[in-house]
C-alpha cells in the first residue's frame, strides 16, 4: 500500500489524491453500531443499535441520541467522545442564533455549521478528524421535516431513509426495498426496527439494545423525545418484533 | 423631524418616509430615500443622527444579504427584527451608540399563508410588533388618526387614503416643508416602491 508516507498526515493528499485519514475516520465509523433514520409526513424516527459490552453495564444510559434543541434530534455513529464535543457546539449554536434571531435555527443552517467545524480539522494541521457521523432529524418552517447525515468530511446530505455505522449498505438496500412515499409515523417505526433487527449482529432485538428517538408534531407543536427502555419494550411488544430478555433470564439465573 | 411611518393592512405593509434632508436651518435635499430592502420581502426605514442612520442601515442590510446567501434561505421579517434588536441593543452599550430609530416591515413567505408584520424599534433596543407605527415628531400628528381610522383589514387602497389623510394633516402641523412621502408596499410579492405618496 502506497499510503504509508502520507496516512498519518491529516491534512496532506496522497499522491492518487486521498486524505487517508478521512478515510480511515470514514472506516471507524463503519465498525460502529448502526443509526438509521426514516422520515414521514407525520414525523422522524431514528433508531440506533447500542453495542453493549457487558451485562454489568447500566444499559438505562442513553449514549447515542441527542436533543441538539427544541425541534431537532440526532443520532451518532463512531467515537461517542468525539461526537460530545460536537453535540456541544451545535446545542450553543442552536441557542445562539435563538437569541439573535428569535426564532429556531433552520436544521440546514445548522447541519452546515457543524459540517463546517468538521470540514476545519481536514484541512488544518496536527490534529485529528472528528470520527463520527451523524443523523439529524428536525422540524423547521421551511421544508418541514427533515433528516440529514455528516460525516468526518464535512458533507452533509438530505435523505427520505438512511443510516450510517456498520452494516450501513445493508440497512440502506432494506431501506430502499420498503420505503414508501407516503408512509406514517407508525409503520417508520416499524421499519426503523425491522431494518435494525436484520443489520444488528446479535439475532435478538432488546430494548437493552436499542436506542430510539423521534420528532413529531403534536397539537400543532414540535416535540422531541428520546425513547426510555420501559417505551421501547412497549413498543416492540406492540409490533411483534419482540424476542426473548435473554441477559436478564440469566441474572436471575 | 424626519418623518417615518408603518401601517400593517390585511396582506400587506406600508412604509412611508419624508424626503427632505434637513441641516440647521436648510433643506439640502428633497428627494432623500429613508428606506433600505433588508430582502426580497421586507423593508427598513429609520431616522436619527445623520451619518448613524445610513451605516447603520446599511450595515444590517449588508448582514442579512450574507446570511441569506450562505445559507440560501431568507431569515423572515421577526429575525430580522430580532436581530436588528440586538445590534442595537449591543450598540446603546458600547462607547460611541449608534442614534438611529428604525420601522421594519416585512411579509414571512415561508409560513403557510404569507403573514405580513410590522416591527418598531428604537435605538435603546425596544422592539415591539405593532399594527401602525411612527418615529419622531410625526407620531404625535399621525397617531391619533391612526387610532381613529385603523382597522386590521384595510386593504392597500384604504392604507394608501389613510396614509394621505396623515400626509395632510403632517404637511398642515409640521413647521418645516419634509418634501412630500415616499412609500414602499410590502406584500408577498415583493416590495413596490413609489416616488411620492401624492402620485399615487
Amino acid at each position: 500500500m502506497g499510503s504509508r508516507r502520507y496516512d498519518s498526515r491529516t491534512t496532506i493528499f496522497s499522491p492518487e489524491g486521498r486524505l487517508y485519514q478521512v478515510e480511515y475516520a470514514l472506516e471507524a465509523i463503519s465498525h460502529a453500531g448502526t443509526s438509521i433514520g426514516v422520515l414521514s409526513n407525520e414525523g422522524i424516527v431514528l433508531a440506533a443499535e447500542k453495542k453493549v459490552t457487558s451485562k454489568l453495564l447500566e444499559k438505562d444510559s442513553s449514549e447515542k441520541m441527542y436533543v441538539l434543541n427544541d425541534q431537532c434530534v440526532t443520532a451518532v455513529a463512531g467515537l461517542n467522545s468525539d461526537a460530545g464535543i460536537l453535540v456541544n457546539t451545535a446545542r450553543v449554536y442552536a441557542q445562539q442564533y435563538l437569541a439573535r434571531y428569535n426564532e429556531p435555527v433552520p436544521i440546514e443552517v445548522l447541519v452546515h455549521r457543524l459540517c463546517d467545524i468538521k470540514q476545519g480539522y481536514t484541512q488544518y494541521g496536527g490534529l485529528r478528524p472528528f470520527g463520527v457521523s451523524f443523523i439529524y432529524a428536525g422540524y423547521d418552517d421551511r421544508y418541514g421535516f427533515q433528516l440529514y447525515t455528516s460525516n468526518p468530511s464535512g458533507n452533509y446530505s438530505g435523505w427520505k431513509a438512511t443510516s450510517v455505522g456498520a452494516n450501513n449498505s445493508a440497512a440502506q438496500t432494506l431501506l430502499k426495498q420498503d420505503y414508501k412515499e407516503d408512509i406514517s409515523l407508525k409503520e417508520a417505526k416499524e421499519l426503523v426496527l425491522k431494518v435494525l433487527s436484520k443489520t444488528m449482529d446479535s439475532t435478538t432485538l432488546t430494548k437493552g439494545k436499542i436506542e430510539l428517538a423521534t420528532v413529531s408534531k403534536k397539537n400543532g407543536k414540535i416535540v422531541t423525545k428520546i425513547w426510555k427502555p420501559s417505551e421501547i419494550d412497549a413498543l416492540l411488544k406492540e409490533t411483534g418484533i419482540v424476542k426473548e430478555e435473554n441477559e436478564e433470564n440469566e441474572e436471575i439465573n | 423631524m424626519d418623518i417615518i411611518l408603518g401601517i400593517k393592512l390585511n396582506d400587506s405593509v406600508l412604509i412611508a418616509t419624508s424626503k427632505a434632508v434637513t441641516r440647521g436651518i436648510s433643506v439640502l435635499k428633497a428627494s432623500d430615500d429613508k428606506t433600505r430592502n433588508l430582502g426580497d420581502h421586507s423593508a427598513m426605514a429609520f431616522t436619527g443622527e445623520s451619518g448613524d442612520t445610513v451605516q447603520f442601515a446599511e450595515y444590517v442590510q449588508a448582514n442579512l444579504k450574507l446570511f441569506s446567501v450562505r445559507q440560501n434561505y431568507e431569515l423572515s421579517p421577526k429575525a430580522m427584527a430580532s436581530f436588528v434588536r440586538k445590534e442595537l441593543a449591543t450598540s446603546i452599550r458600547s462607547r460611541k451608540p449608534f442614534q438611529v430609530n428604525v420601522l421594519i416591515g416585512g411579509c414571512d413567505i415561508n409560513k403557510e399563508t404569507p403573514e405580513t408584520s410590522l416591527y418598531w424599534i428604537d435605538y435603546l433596543g425596544t422592539n415591539v410588533e405593532l399594527p401602525y407605527a411612527a418615529h419622531g415628531y410625526a407620531a404625535f400628528y399621525a397617531l391619533s388618526l391612526l387610532d381613529r381610522h385603523y382597522k386590521p383589514d384595510l386593504n392597500e387602497e384604504e392604507g394608501i387614503k389613510l396614509l394621505q389623510l396623515c400626509n395632510k394633516e403632517l404637511s398642515t402641523r409640521m413647521p418645516i416643508d419634509f418634501k412630500g412621502l415616499r412609500v414602499k408596499v410590502i406584500n408577498s410579492q415583493g416590495v413596490k416602491e413609489y416616488d411620492d405618496l401624492t402620485a399615487l
